[in-house]
């Protein structure tokens, strides 16, 4: 869950010649058609890197899914064959890798081996819970951090900033897999003298029906993973805010606003941070694109019935068809939102306007 | 001091209070919701393996067999008490005279779950759709591999004509499937079957179980048939639910949440054993832990491949490494105790099958010295270095695979380096991913490597791979796990899977150990214990039934036993104890922090007044 770095977009420096003044309006259209058709072809680009490479990538990895699939099996050699048959594995490499290329041009990303059901059909049931989890606890992490962030990079170095930055890195630290479980055993296992408040795992209760009732208790198994994936990362967003609010905080446009008479906190919320907020918004974005590869540690540790649950079942096999499959949505959405942070980034800083 | 007029709260901190108070107050509202399972008592099972499918013609993953066990009914199935081959489907059976001819005769009052009588015709189809359809063979092609035809002289009788005769027909537990029900979906799905996963639910079958409910990666749900042939279990529902972290499951079962928690590590065992409400079960193990020695792979046609080290081809160094290690070390300090020093290869809870090298027979005990002098005599040199050099002059610096994911298989390994190295063989250990362990192994690359298989009631499969017949054909294609190939080993093999008087098949079986241990390629370290736990609050002690009753297993049985004859504790709670006062507490916590945090507010405000005056 570590944060991607911070990209300006590139396109901010292309410079367009333009001769004449009448020429000048639509010059600028034409910069910003260049501008977005060069995202695209970049997202494009990546994206077929992403296809080449989930293929061969995943199988690079040591082992063989029949063999591993039938592990500790009675099965006899006639049946290792029909099974490699059944997944095309008996086929060549490069047939393998055309199959595979056609299908997702189709948006079949193939069949899963162990559960032997389309991968597409396997992530759209699976896609839900991980949105939902990631979701809330990418904004409360982001309303958290932002919240803490202020605090700290009003006054940078005093009390407020101390205890915030320490606990954030702290969490920071902390591995996903070891909280996780703390958590669990603090807050659900219910050893003496603490309560068990909230469940060990899982999205629901199996037999609660009624929507009322699966939502609360969807919300209840909810807390602790949330609350783990919370506690890890919203420390990137205390730091980024506190950084860029501690560069705005000697800006000359603040001492005006205070020789207006304008109280502290005024011109911190009024003034301050809507300007320090803009590389935050670039980096919420660029999470919210991990957002679904992300929380691979927190569905494994909370057997949350999400996308990283699936991801890790399939990697232990390896599942070839569904890894490889994962991989490229989990590396498209990450693209597909830095698209997204590129063409919106401009529409909410003038200054890297193209 | 601080000003005047409160400061004005911000959005920010608004939302945030807000959103705490929510999430808080939902969660523990949620708990009354969840504490009212399905009416009736549930036994709640905590699972780690991912469902492959519930078509029985193709589910392979132990979790689904195990499931599906509960929900079909084979043939034939093991005792619960002795665990040795006893009626299910069929109440008897006899043989021909030249023991190609089974007749088997189905007990008369068996229904399917959708009211339906289970007859003969049911069993013939279910046979011989695997027998003729690949796609039906995936999960139990091997137990038909010998058939030649199954027929029904009536509808209470089945008679299966073999091509050779052989022994393991009374362990036929493959599932028997209703034809009304399966025959459209095998027409229906025809080259696709294979990836049918049968989610149609609820099932129909014949077992004490009904599959009624699948939420995938979260939760399997079995009801109960109360008019089961072999009579109603304990419990209305069973319930697997998905733990992917087995630490977690643990935790789980303290909770309450589950009821049943299998495949514990020592240390989780231990940790549990003594905990109010659980008791553990420590089961004799069905599973040997070995590591096999490279003796040379070679193809069936005899072509050499792979780089395993030259010597080994020798069996004097191979049982002088055998006689280096100490069995008894390594149960007692990889696996904790928890386990049992291995004699032969099949483990000692298969009594009449079990061998062990007694008095003359036991050339390979523990016994370095002797190790050294047969080395020694050998011709095999020591180096400056304490390392030893054969005959032919090569060194011996041995690679071992380890597999990575198992704790005790690392610890056992570190000690094998330490043993060898007392009788001049140096190793170089790696402990490898399950993956690369396998590809070495198929590709010969490897010296000593780790394995262990799980051994069924009947021990034919685990020998086979050990035939010359499961050589690779070409490399990468070998059936077995040691490129063993034996004649005396081939010839007593064929002779036990034709003697049809166990007590004369077992013997067989135990000089097939015998050769085994004597050839010194597989060599067996341990039987690992089966480590388990369960509430008594919620299943009363001592019905979750083992099999066999003495130093049995719970979970992996050959039947439906356990789960079957569990009954509820007389306060039975069901699955989810404890959480009603959890309501109380729940609210107390959420008093708590929401004091916390507005304590934490109360003095950020105070400091950031301080600092404005």
């Amino acid at each position: 869950m570590t944060g991607a770095p911070i990209t300006v977009p590139s396109g901010a420096e292309e410079e367009t010649p333009s001769s004449a003044p009448a020429a000048a309006a639509s010059g600028r259209i034409g910069r910003v058609l260049r501008y977005v058709a060069g995202r695209l072809l970049t997202a494009g680009l990546s994206l077929v890197a992403v296809v080449v490479a989930g293929f061969f990538l995943f199988r690079i990895l040591p082992g063989d899914p029949v063999r591993a699939m039938t592990e500790g099996r009675e099965v006899t050699a006639e049946q290792r064959a029909e099974l490699r048959r059944q997944f095309g594995l008996d086929q060549p490499l490069g047939q393998q890798f055309l199959d595979y290329a056609l299908g997702l041009l189709r948006l079949d990303l193939g069949t899963s081996f162990q559960y032997r059901e389309p991968v597409t059909e396997l992530i759209l049931e699976r896609i839900g819970p991980t949105i939902l989890l990631a979701g809330t606890g990418t904004l409360i992490a982001a309303l958290l951090g932002l919240f803490l962030g202020v605090r700290a990079g009003w006054r940078p170095g005093g009390p407020a900033d101390r205890i915030n930055t320490t606990v954030a890195l702290f969490f920071w630290s902390v591995p996903t897999f070891w909280l996780g479980l703390l958590l669990i055993v603090l807050f659900a296992s219910g050893r003496d003298p603490l309560p068990g408040l909230f469940p060990t795992g899982g999205m629901t209760t199996p037999g609660v029906t009624g929507t009322v009732n699966v939502v609360l208790d969807t919300a209840w198994h909810m807390v602790l993973p949330v609350s783990t994936m919370v506690a890890v990362i919203y420390a990137q967003y205390l730091m980024i805010m506190r950084s860029s609010l501690m560069d705005e905080r000697g800006a000359d446009y603040l001492t005006t606003a205070r020789a207006k008479g304008l109280r502290d906190a005024l011109v911190r919320r009024r003034h301050a941070v809507p300007n320090a907020l803009l590389p935050t918004v670039t980096l919420i974005f660029l999470n919210l694109g991990q957002v679904v590869s992300g929380v691979i540690l927190v569905e494994t540790v909370f057997s949350w019935p999400g996308l990283g649950q699936l991801f890790y079942s399939g990697l232990r096999v390896p599942d070839l068809g569904l890894v490889q499959g994962l991989f490229v949505v989990f590396a498209a959405s990450v693209i597909v939102m830095n698209l997204i942070a590129d063409l919106v980034y401009p529409l909410i800083d003038p200054r890297v306007r193209p | 001091m601080h000003s005047h007029h409160p400061p004005p709260a911000s959005p920010f901190r608004r939302a945030a209070t807000t959103g705490t108070a929510l999430l808080l107050i939902v969660g523990t509202a949620a708990t009354p919701a969840a504490a009212s399972p399905a009416a009736g008592t549930t036994l709640t099972v905590a699972v780690a393996q991912q469902v492959d499918s519930f078509n029985p013609f193709t589910a392979q993953l132990a979790v689904t067999t195990n499931i599906l066990s509960h929900v079909y009914d084979p043939l034939v199935t093991n005792d619960q008490a002795t665990a040795a081959p006893a009626p299910a489907l069929a109440e008897s059976w006899d043989t021909g005279e030249d023991g190609l001819t089974w007749t088997f005769h189905l007990r008369d009052d068996v229904t399917f779950t959708d009211g339906e009588p289970l007859t003969s015709d049911d069993v013939v189809w279910t046979f011989t759709t695997i027998m003729e359809n690949e796609a039906a063979a995936i999960a139990n092609g091997s137990y038909v591999a010998g058939f030649e035809e199954v027929t029904a002289p009536d509808d209470h009788t089945v008679v299966i004509e073999l091509t050779e005769p052989q022994a393991t027909m009374t362990s036929l537990t493959v599932p028997i499937v209703p034809r009304h029900v399966w025959e459209p979906i095998v027409e229906r799905e025809g080259d696709a079957f294979s990836d049918y996963t049968g989610e149609d639910l609820p099932s129909v079958g014949s077992g004490p179980f009904v599959l009624t409910a699948h939420d995938r990666g979260q939760s399997i749900t079995l009801e109960a048939d109360p008019d089961h042939w072999n009579g109603a279990p304990g419990f209305d529902a069973l319930v697997f639910r998905y733990y992917s972290e087995k630490d977690a499951a643990v935790e789980a079962l303290r909770s309450g949440e589950v009821s049943f928690v299998y495949e514990l590590t020592a240390a989780q065992a231990d940790a549990l054993d003594g905990v109010d409400d659980i008791a553990v079960n420590f089961a004799d193990g069905k599973r040997f832990q070995a590591f096999t020695v490279n003796p040379g792979a070679r193809t069936r046609d005899g072509d050499e491949f792979g780089d395993g080290h030259p010597a080994l081809e020798d069996v004097t160094l191979r049982r002088a490494i055998v006689m280096a290690i100490d069995n008894q070390e390594i149960v007692d300090k990889a696996h904790g105790g928890r386990a049992t020093a291995a004699g032969g290869y099949i483990p000692a809870r298969y009594g009449e099958f079990h061998w062990s090298p007694e008095g003359g027979e036991a050339i390979l005990d523990f016994d370095p010295d002797a190790a050294n002098a047969a080395l020694d005599d050998a011709g095999y040199e020591t180096d400056d270095d304490g390392v030893r050099v054969s005959p032919d002059g090569d060194r011996l610096e041995l690679r071992m695979h380890v597999h990575q994911d198992r704790p005790d298989n690392v610890s056992a390994g570190k000690i094998i380096v330490e043993r060898l190295a007392d009788i001049g063989v140096e190793v170089e250990n790696l402990t490898v991913d399950p993956g690369v362990l396998s590809d070495a192994l198929y590709a010969a690359e490897y010296d000593l490597i780790f394995t262990g298989w799980t051994v069924n009631p009947d021990p034919d499969y685990v020998f086979g791979i050990h035939t010359c017949d499961a050589l690779p054909t070409e490399p990468g294609t070998m059936q077995g796990d040691a490129y063993f190939c034996d004649e005396e080993y081939d010839g007593l093999y064929a002779d036990q899977l034709r003697e049809y008087d166990r007590g004369a098949r077992a013997e067989i079986i135990h000089d097939l150990q015998r050769v085994l241990y004597e050839e010194a390629v597989v060599n067996v370290l341990t039987y690992p214990d089966i480590r388990e736990a369960y509430r008594t609050d919620h299943v009363r002690e001592g019905t979750l039934l083992t099999q066999p009753a003495e130093g049995g297993n719970i979970w992996g049985q050959d039947g439906y036993w356990a789960f079957w004859a569990a009954r509820p504790a007389e306060a039975g709670r069901g699955g989810s104890g404890g959480v009603p006062t959890a309501v109380s507490v729940g609210v107390g916590a959420v008093a708590l922090v929401l004091v916390a945090g507005g304590g934490f507010l109360f003095f950020r405000n105070r400091a950031t007044a301080e600092d404005r005056e």
